[in-house]
């Protein structure tokens, strides 16, 4: 995914916890990088038969699938006719990677790649994880505080790696008006998708936060305005 | 139990809604802003009529003449003061006395609803709902129909002080370093 990822592990010494996240996250990558010529999905993408897709391509391409419908077509991972579902994979392999933590028995922790978020119990001050929002127009400052418990926490914008978000009803041009959006979701498997496809959206994206259950919202846009959804504020520290 | 808009609107629009009467639905850049800074306060640009029962709005825009008893923290129906179309009085926001104003349980018969207000400088800083109806499907649905539920701000530095940065091109902990040390210089 070329992305660092951070996990800071709480109520344990155990450097194999770390050692199994970030070999699962090389797991992943070497399975849905586009950018690797043998990776599953680009030898989908040449023409791999459907029957040797693996059971685990699979079930993340149906939750492709199933984003696409909830989110009117907005999230869409074929582009020229190729796959690429690395919109999804993100917050999934970061949930997952939460999930196989959870499972070893920890409860601390949080698990980061390319600043998306999913946060568990408590910091090293017995505190809720904090979780800043970049500004988009200085990498340097933070415009929000956050304090997260156990929910997942996505930001998607122009800025991350260039536009690697783009509008499937008008391809070619870059969302209007929006720097960044940033979703909070009961996990980031959710926070993640719902905010690509959100961010694509526009400016009508935050209102698709809006309506959309069990997700808020935080919508900076071209003037340095940030527009938020009615159970944001539930969030914010700071 | 959230959603931090005016609570007699909702209530309001029920009774519109259910009156049958076709309502616009808020526009996004409507500024609904409770929140912060310079609007000054406007009360959710509610077209609605207002709900009679059930005081529990934001300090009451008519403000504090018609309303002797409006101390901070005060837990009932202080805002009787039917806000009428919010919109309009919302000049006379200076009268607040600051500090926090609990409205009481509302029943909106799906559901109830109640909103804690936060006045600091005379201003509305923060409306908050304590309750907030969302367990009928219905209810849910007339909610995302009605309310000019966004909110808006200018965007502003915090501290860097935190443990995760989302957005991030690279990891938090190099991040805190360096904004730490850039606010060391500046201090």
């Amino acid at each position: 995914m070329g992305m660092p990822i951070t996990v800071e592990v709480v109520d344990s010494d155990d450097t194999k916890l770390l050692a199994d996240v970030f070999g699962f996250f090389r797991e992943v990558d070497n399975r849905y990088s586009t950018y690797k010529a043998d990776s599953e999905i680009s030898r989908i993408n040449n023409g791999l038969a459907k029957t040797a897709w693996s059971a685990e391509m699979r079930g993340v391409l149906h939750l492709c699938d199933i984003t696409k419908q909830q989110t009117n077509g907005y999230f869409d991972i074929e582009h020229d006719g190729r796959l690429d579902p690395s919109g999804l994979v993100k917050g999934w392999a970061i949930w997952e990677a939460a999930k196989r933590l959870h499972k070893r028995g920890v409860q601390n922790f949080y698990v980061e790649a390319g600043g998306d978020i999913q946060t568990n119990g408590k910091n090293a001050e017995r505190q809720p994880w904090t979780v800043g929002i970049r500004n988009p127009f200085n990498p340097d400052e933070i415009v929000k505080v956050l304090r997260i418990r156990n929910e997942g926490v996505a930001t998607s914008g122009t800025y991350i790696r260039g536009e690697h978000i783009y509008n499937p009803h008008q391809p070619g041009t870059p969302p209007a008006e929006v720097q960044s959006l940033t979703v909070v979701g009961k996990n980031i498997y959710e926070a993640d998708r719902f905010a690509t496809a959100a961010f694509a959206m526009g400016k009508d994206g935050i209102n698709f936060i809006e309506r959309t259950d069990g997700l808020e919202g935080y919508m900076v846009d071209d003037n340095g305005t940030a527009t938020f959804t009615s159970g944001f504020q539930e969030y914010v520290y700071a | 139990m959230k959603k931090p808009i005016i609570g007699i609107f909702i209530l309001g629009t029920l009774i519109v809604y259910s009156a049958g009467i076709r309502h616009e639905q808020p526009k996004i850049s409507a500024p609904s802003s409770l929140t912060t800074n310079d609007s000054s306060t406007t009360a959710g640009d509610s077209p609605t009529p207002t709900a009679s029962s059930s005081g529990s709005a934001a300090p009451p825009t008519n403000t504090s003449s018609s309303n002797p008893s409006n101390s901070p923290a005060a837990t009932s129906s202080t805002s009787k003061t039917n806000s009428t179309r919010s919109t309009s009085s919302t000049k006379s926001v200076s009268g607040y006395k600051d500090g926090s104003y609990t409205g009481s349980v509302a029943d909106a018969y799906y559901g109830n609803v109640q909103i804690k207000a936060t006045i600091s400088g005379g201003k509305i800083t923060g409306v908050t709902f304590l309750q907030y109806p969302h367990t009928h499907s219905t209810s849910v649905y007339i909610n995302q129909q009605a309310m000019p539920y966004l909110q808006q701000e200018a965007i502003k530095a915090q501290s860097s002080n935190v443990n995760i940065v989302s957005g991030a091109t690279y990891t938090s902990q190099a991040f805190i370093k360096s904004l730490g040390s850039a606010l060391a210089q500046a201090a």
